[in-house]
């Protein structure tokens, strides 16, 4: 165990801890906004929602979809699709190297999963970004997968949901990955011609490529809580017009007052809520929603700190 | 130094002063120097040959934002006839940093739309360098619509640094302003011809960019990012921009080996500045052919076609 650790634990949990010397690492997390320390298991129970102050902190892309599913009946879609280094880019590493990096630390193969499955028995095709895997960035894997759910939506006739984490366009992939943006753009499109429902769930955080593209083009735009969402990030914005950026500047709060977003959903709530309103689009009954889902695991307290400690 | 010269285009300057020098003389004086201009004005030529086959795509990139190279109200004036200038999105405000408007190309009646640089100082902030904000895509994309309601066929034009990072524009919501032109090009029933003219900047260039054919001028950029941005975010400086220039690829020629860039249009020799007329008349002649190409195609074809385009996949096997 590290040494802060030590310092501000209480004395028997530290000896607990100790004992136990197979305890795994990272037991602890530490909240990114009210800084609290939150203990895994339960973090886990509250679906990766701060017990003190609802933060919702970033989940991997298959954590995203394992919650959003029922449990039967998921299908991968084109698990198979391998990134490759079309460009030969180089900067400080080789593309090719951070390739093998990330796929080797996330488990995936690029920064896009889908699935066909169903939410609260309406089908429908989920696809979520890996924001672990570069940053989510948007290259020609994101862009083909993204494709492909979309055309298995359209040919199957059930709405597609996005759950989108990026900081944009990968840059190893320059202008290729560019023209993702109009890619997807363009089978959403055809979605949109033929009545085919696209809701995008905007997670921490969304910007740049993927921002200016598929993620703004949902027949509903959905945000997480407090999540960051732009087109350029706040420190290039800062550094053009400077001056001092508005309190909680592209949250979704703020997005959800200028009429970017139509709502902000809370994770516990993001099943029933995308479920329910599918199916007013589809025209099919009401989901049949138990009492349990939704419920959070811990009841979040009032938050006792506005401090912000953004990374 | 001269400003209006990039570094490695002072040898050139620096010539052509002195013919510009000796011609003044000659004008004043009974000697005979015509035959030593000549000479000079050969050398000169075969100087500027010399220097612009070895241009890095570093060069490249600031011969694409040379500050005396051509913008679109220049090639508007000598490409089109009977340009009517129309303004605003109708929600919010009018974007200088767009121009849009009716034209004729050879009689036929096209819409023109296109980044705007300013040239003099107070002309470069009103247009704010070229940078639109929402509301200047929110006018392209209405003026598209436009077009597509009486099948006249849309030429757009590239020249920006890229989408303006603001306050505003972001509370006015620049994401979606860009997603959104993308998704209605992709379906656009009249047909779209692009031509980047200076810098292609990212987002904010594609945001009027989706379309039938893309043509790039020779000495014109097309990127992800800026390098300097590039740069500064993989090489942590953005003093490394001449290597992210290359590496990410920027030019013309690069574009149109990967496939994405239809026509490379040559530039006169030493670059569009030097002969703004003759660039605008391979300009014209070009997108004429390009017209013609795509006036030959059904609606539905177009559509497909352009589908098919924008969702090209290539598995490297």
């Amino acid at each position: 165990m590290s040494n802060w650790l030590d310092k501000i634990m209480p004395g028997s949990i530290r000896s607990d801890a100790k004992q136990r010397s197979s305890v795994p690492e990272g037991l602890w997390k530490k909240c990114p906004k009210c800084g609290g320390f939150l203990y895994k298991p339960e973090l886990d129970k509250n679906l990766d929602v701060c017990p003190k102050c609802s933060h919702h902190l970033r989940i991997s892309a298959r954590h995203r979809l394992e919650l959003f599913l029922d449990p039967e009946g998921r299908e991968e879609i084109a698990a198979e699709l391998e990134p490759w280094d079309r460009l030969k880019f180089k900067d400080s590493k080789r593309y090719k190297e951070r390739l093998s990096q990330n796929q080797k630390n996330t488990g995936e193969k690029d920064a896009l999963i889908a699935m066909r499955g169903k939410t609260l028995d309406v089908p429908l095709v989920a696809c979520a970004f890996e924001f672990s895997f570069l940053g989510g960035s948007m290259g020609q894997v994101v862009g083909e997968k993204f494709v492909r759910a979309a055309n298995v939506a359209l040919e199957e006739r059930i709405p597609l949901v996005c759950f989108s984490a990026s900081g944009g366009a990968r840059m190893q992939e320059a202008i290729l990955s560019l023209m993702q943006m109009a890619k997807t753009a363009a089978a959403l499109e055809r979605l949109r011609e033929e009545g085919i429902p696209f809701i995008s769930v905007l997670t921490d955080p969304v910007f740049g490529g993927v921002s200016a593209s598929l993620a703004m083009l949902g027949d509903l735009n959905v945000a997480e809580p407090y999540a960051l969402i732009g087109f350029a990030g706040p420190r290039v914005i800062e550094q053009t017009v400077r001056e001092k950026l508005p309190e909680g500047f592209q949250r979704s709060e703020f997005l959800l007052e200028h009429g970017a977003v139509d709502m902000i959903v809370s994770r516990h709530d993001m099943r029933a809520t995308i479920a329910r309103q599918l199916a007013k689009f589809t025209g099919a009954e009401p989901p049949v929603i138990d009492d349990e889902e939704g419920e959070p695991a811990v009841t979040p307290a009032e938050p006792d700190a506005q401090a912000e400690s953004d990374e | 130094m001269n400003p209006n010269y990039l570094d490695f285009e002072q040898p050139i300057a620096d010539l052509e002063a002195k013919i510009e020098e000796l011609r003044l003389v000659g004008n004043d004086s009974d000697i005979n120097i015509t035959e030593e201009i000549s000479r000079l004005r050969n050398k000169s030529v075969s100087l500027t040959e010399s220097i612009f086959s070895e241009l890095t795509p570093w060069d490249i990139t600031r011969l694409a934002r040379h500050p005396r190279r051509p913008y679109l109200l220049d090639y508007i004036e000598r490409v089109f006839d009977d340009f009517d200038e129309l303004h605003g999105d109708r929600a919010f405000a009018d974007d200088p940093a767009i121009v849009g408007g009716t034209a004729r190309l050879d009689g036929q009646p096209v819409m023109v739309i296109g980044h705007q640089k300013g040239r003099e100082v107070r002309d470069k902030v009103r247009r704010n360098f070229g940078m639109p904000r929402p509301e200047g895509y929110r006018k392209a994309l209405r003026l598209m619509e436009l077009a597509e309601r009486f099948r006249m066929p849309i030429l757009t034009f590239i020249d920006t640094p890229g989408a303006y990072p603001g306050i505003g524009a972001e509370e006015r919501g620049q994401s979606e302003a860009i997603a959104r032109n993308l998704a209605t090009m992709s379906r656009l029933k009249t047909p779209v011809i692009s031509t980047v003219i200076g810098e292609g900047g990212s987002g904010g260039a594609l945001a009027i960019g989706v379309c039938d054919r893309l043509y790039m001028l020779q000495y014109s950029t097309y990127s992800v990012i800026s390098p300097e941005g590039c740069a500064s975010i993989l090489w942590k400086s953005a003093e490394y921009a001449s290597q992210a220039a290359a590496a990410m690829g920027v030019t013309a020629d690069r574009l149109h080996s990967l496939g994405l860039a239809d026509v490379v249009i040559p530039e006169p020799l030493g670059g569009a500045h030097r002969d703004a007329d003759a660039m605008a008349e391979s300009l014209r002649a070009q997108l004429r052919q390009g017209l013609d190409e795509l006036g030959e195609l059904t609606i539905d074809d177009l559509r497909q076609q352009r589908y098919e385009r924008l969702t090209a996949y290539d598995t490297g096997r």
